[in-house]
């Protein structure tokens, strides 16, 4: 018990004095996951409007997969990225394995799925509604597809959101492909994992207690935009 | 465009005539009116005839010249609003019938001005009252300057202050040389606003005539057990 009560207190001190290890790994991590986020939107999204709006065969098989896909145990994203840029693999030419690269091709490939699938529900749902009125005013299901994308937006945010979380809170993809290597491709979660390990609980801890807060604070801030937007635009 | 010819319509869905081998023209100038129980059919006619729903045998053509997805529109029971302003709302449906920003902005003005929510230009379209929203919905495509409207029930969900004033929205659209088609299942309604009756049961254009005759002669038992049964509360 008097072992947690001192990490905390000096995972306390090193997050007030910006501990210069500390906010390098924060920083990476944030780079890595909202580098991941964006580019898991730009695929996602449209592919979900699609999808949403879309009909063509394999709609059903796709809706299914790209459902399942949600649940990719980070480790085998982790591993087949590995495959794929390793050396000996068809992406080793570019050399980009154990950097932070590497670790975004992984986060994005394991969050594209959560944000289609969740954006592919929400736009279906608004299609419903909207699919004759746009159809009446002579919309295009391109346009359609954007017009819904944008009169979702809110609930979107909240699913980019949720895609932002699972890639800053995985282990398994970021330790494989980006080999935890101090100071270059060390992330919140591989260092709380290398720290526990080696016994440096302080810095485990205040790098824990920054990933609960900084999620937290995310979330808090998407309830009340979504809030705030929901009164607004109704 | 007009006149719009019918041959032989028919919707069936998993074996059941929806509409049922209709044939008729509805011609340039009179308001007309679809009138007929619930279930008649009375929408899917509708639907038929803006193109929103493709008979599964039987024709419907537009005869006149000029060829016409933009110079027809409709208002639905329910308006779908887009989350965005009033005026963005008629503003979207100019642009994808072709006018240039300038024209939708002006046109959008105008147009808010003539249903009186000019007051409300500016107020996200989802947060304005029921009446408030079917008159936006009117003017949406009223701004389009459509050759034929069709109105799917219009005021069904209206109170009679916010049904008055819808009333005189269609008839000033009228009056603008706009030929209107429109739905109802209530008798006032279609005293007030029609000129001819096209009466429809169980999926098959039971009687059509002018408005008087239609109230006063019903030439088929349907019509006359309708109006019979309807009017006491009307």
């Amino acid at each position: 018990m008097n072992e947690i009560l001192l990490a905390v207190t000096e995972a306390g001190r090193m997050i007030a004095r910006l501990d210069g290890a500390l906010s390098e790994i924060v920083l990476l991590s944030l780079r890595v996951s909202l580098t991941a986020v964006i580019l898991a939107s730009a695929i996602g999204l449209p592919l979900g409007a699609a999808v949403g709006v879309g009909r063509f065969p394999g709609r059903q098989a796709l809706i299914v997969a790209l459902n399942a896909l949600m649940g990719l145990p980070p480790v085998v994203v982790g591993l087949l990225v590995y495959l794929m840029l390793s050396r000996a693999g068809p992406l080793g030419q570019f050399g980009i394995l154990f950097t932070p690269s590497a670790m975004v091709i992984a986060q994005t490939i394991l969050i594209v799925p959560i944000v289609a699938a969740l954006s592919r529900q929400v736009i279906e749902d608004a299609w419903q509604e909207y699919r004759e009125q746009l159809r009446s005013l002579g919309a295009s299901q391109l346009t359609s597809a954007l017009t819904l994308l944008w009169d979702t937006r809110i609930s979107l945010v909240t699913i980019i959101l949720a895609g932002f979380g699972r890639a800053a809170a995985e282990v398994g993809a970021v330790m494989i492909v980006g080999g935890n290597i101090d100071g270059v491709t060390r992330v919140m979660t591989t260092a709380i994992a290398l720290e526990t390990s080696k016994g440096d609980l302080p810095l485990a801890l205040g790098l824990g207690i920054i990933l609960i807060s900084l999620v937290l604070a995310l979330n808090a801030g998407a309830y009340w935009v979504k809030e705030a937007a929901q009164r607004r635009y109704g | 465009m007009l006149p719009l010819v019918l041959d032989s319509v028919s919707f069936v869905v998993n074996g059941k005539a929806l509409i049922d081998r209709i044939s008729t023209e509805i011609g340039e100038g009179p308001r007309t009116v679809i009138l007929g129980p619930n279930g008649a059919g009375k929408s899917v006619l509708m639907r038929l005839c803006h193109g929103l729903l493709a008979p599964t045998s039987g024709s419907i053509a537009w005869r006149g010249a000029a060829n016409g997805r933009r110079r027809q529109a409709m208002v639905f029971q329910r308006p779908v609003m887009l989350r965005r302003s009033a005026l963005a709302n008629v503003a979207y449906g100019l642009k994808l019938a072709g006018f240039t920003p300038r024209e939708c902005g002006l046109r959008a003005h105008d147009v808010l001005d003539a249903v009186g929510l000019a007051p409300v230009a500016g107020r996200p379209a989802r947060v304005l009252s029921g009446g408030e929203q079917q008159k936006l919905a009117l003017a949406r495509a009223w701004a389009l300057g459509p050759e034929v409207l069709f109105l799917d029930e219009p005021t069904a969900n209206l109170d009679p202050g916010a049904t008055r004033e819808v009333e005189s929205i269609i008839g000033q659209i009228h009056a603008g040389g706009t030929k209107i088609v429109m739905t109802t299942h209530n008798l006032g309604q279609a005293r007030r606003l029609g000129d001819e009756i096209l009466f429809l049961g169980q999926g098959q254009l039971v009687e059509r005539a002018p408005i008087g005759q239609f109230f006063q002669q019903p030439a088929s038992a349907e019509a006359a057990a309708f109006i019979k049964g309807e009017l006491p509360w009307h």
